[in-house]
């Protein structure tokens, strides 16, 4: 216990030597009321999207590719999985999953209230041989389901990740699209058959 | 001086290089869908290259300059007295070297923050009238565009040198990392999501990985732009203020405290790399 308090000063001032000057509980606090007073309320864009819930304020001090402790991701994957809700039926009609996989719009302070909120999986999937145009920040889903069989487990995974991605990998960057109600019960079932349908183009 | 941005926008003109590459600009995007996105972007880049010498940012440039040394506000006086950071009256070199501390505001402060405080302070306009057009809409002009424009333009060739030797400058870096890595809003997005990791897209468009010094050197030295998209030039607080929209935040304030904090993170992350500023993108 000697040595901790003699060698703690010790670092703090060779880090204040360095390029830091708040301590990380500070920079934290300050970052938070910071942003506070320095956006405000536009359309339908409240500063409530400010504040963060546990997910959001766990995964924050993580940088992308930094491995998690295993005792946090189960943590957050456990409770985000419970509450997950199905609908009775897990898959809708690709094509009108598809029309959602496209659309980019939604919950930007710029979309109007009758904008139409997509999903907008291209943005950062590769999802079907005729749509060139798409993003690599998530994994390729092409084939999706003629590589994982179309049974009843594997409707539910699908459905899932898509309603909460936490509920698999914590801190994903993939939006939980039914925990924070972005999109419908229909939507979610649409783009489960996107993926799954082996009509699907996504099959092909 | 509006004179002189008459006689540059008329040279222009004869020239005949200010029309041409819209039309080819127009064209390749057009084509952009069918060819694959390697193709795309090499596209993009030799666009890039054949406009180098016709970017519509002189215009900017050239109309901010008139601007700057026109006698404006209550006071009736230019801008010439403004210290950036280099001092009073000095604009070469000096946007290479903000944010950056400045003793009497005692603030920490981006170009467009600095501009707004030399209007306030030399011009006597008022705050709200400096903040209040800062970007420009499809019928309305910025100055702050313009001016922009010029400051940045006189420190092309010059490489980035953020300083953080006062403590006010360490404290907005830190600030601002943590608001790069902060989660939230309905989509759970930072900025680090699209701009944490190496080599990625969204649909084609290339993402820097500002985290990264060659990415981060290459994105920060090319704003502010011309967008030929918005045919107009945009300023760096634009381009947070529209991260943010996409990050589904509610929107980020003018020269706000958080906009200088990610602005002195990136900025810094960005020194040694050589300004390119106003450039020209899609």
């Amino acid at each position: 216990m000697k040595t901790n308090l003699i060698l703690v000063p010790a670092a703090v001032l060779v880090l204040a030597g360095c390029a830091t000057s708040l301590s990380e509980g500070e920079a934290q606090q300050r970052s938070l009321s910071m942003m506070k007073s320095s956006f405000k309320a536009q359309g339908q864009a409240s500063l409530a999207r400010l504040d963060q819930d546990e997910v959001q304020a766990i995964c924050s001090k993580y940088r992308p590719g930094e491995s998690i402790p295993k005792e946090v991701t189960e943590k957050i994957e456990k409770a985000q999985f419970a509450a997950i809700k199905y609908p009775a039926k897990l898959m809708g009609n690709w094509q009108a999953g598809e029309r959602v996989a496209q659309i980019g719009t939604g919950f930007q302070f710029s979309d109007g209230p009758s904008a139409p909120v997509g999903a907008n999986c291209y943005a950062c999937h590769q999802m079907s041989k005729q749509e060139i145009s798409y993003g690599t920040i998530g994994p390729s889903l092409y084939q999706y389901g003629k590589l994982r069989g179309v049974s009843e487990p594997m409707q539910k995974y699908t459905y899932g990740k898509i309603y909460n991605s936490n509920a698999y990998s914590a801190c994903s960057n993939m939006p939980r699209f039914g925990h924070n109600k972005i999109l419908t019960e229909a939507q979610m079932a649409d783009l489960t058959a996107l993926l799954l349908d082996p009509a699907s183009p996504v099959n092909q | 001086m509006e004179r002189a941005a008459v006689v540059r926008a008329d040279n222009k003109d004869k020239g005949g290089n200010m029309l041409k590459p819209y039309l080819v600009a127009a064209v390749l995007l057009a084509t952009a869908g069918a060819a694959n996105a390697q193709n795309t972007q090499q596209e993009i880049e030799r666009y890039r290259q054949m406009i180098a010498d016709g970017n519509p940012a002189e215009l900017y440039e050239a109309k901010g300059e008139g601007i700057w040394k026109q006698k404006r506000g209550p006071k009736q006086v230019s801008l010439e007295q403004c210290d950036l950071g280099l001092g009073a009256g000095v604009v070469k070199g000096v946007y290479a070297q903000l944010p950056r501390y400045f003793k009497d505001a005692d603030r920490v402060m981006d170009l467009e923050t600095r501009l707004v405080h030399c209007m306030v302070s030399l011009q006597g306009i008022s705050e709200a009238d400096a903040k209040r057009n800062p970007f420009s809409t499809a019928d309305r002009t910025s100055d702050m565009e313009s001016l922009v424009s010029f400051v940045t333009a006189e420190s092309k060739g010059v490489k980035m040198n953020v300083s953080l030797s006062h403590q006010k400058e360490r404290e907005m870096y830190q600030l601002g990392e943590k608001m790069f890595y902060f989660r939230g809003g309905p989509y759970d997005f930072s900025c680090a999501t699209c701009h944490g990791e190496d080599a990625k897209r969204i649909r084609l468009q290339d993402l820097p990985n500002l985290t990264n010094a060659k990415d981060a050197q290459r994105a920060y030295t090319t704003w502010p732009a011309y967008r030929v998209s918005q045919s107009t030039v945009r300023t760096f607080q634009w381009r947070l203020f529209d991260c943010f929209r996409q990050q589904r935040f509610p929107a980020l304030e003018f020269t706000s405290d958080a906009s200088v904090a990610l602005t002195t993170f990136l900025a810094k992350n960005a020194n040694g790399g050589t300004l390119a500023a106003p450039a020209l993108k899609r």
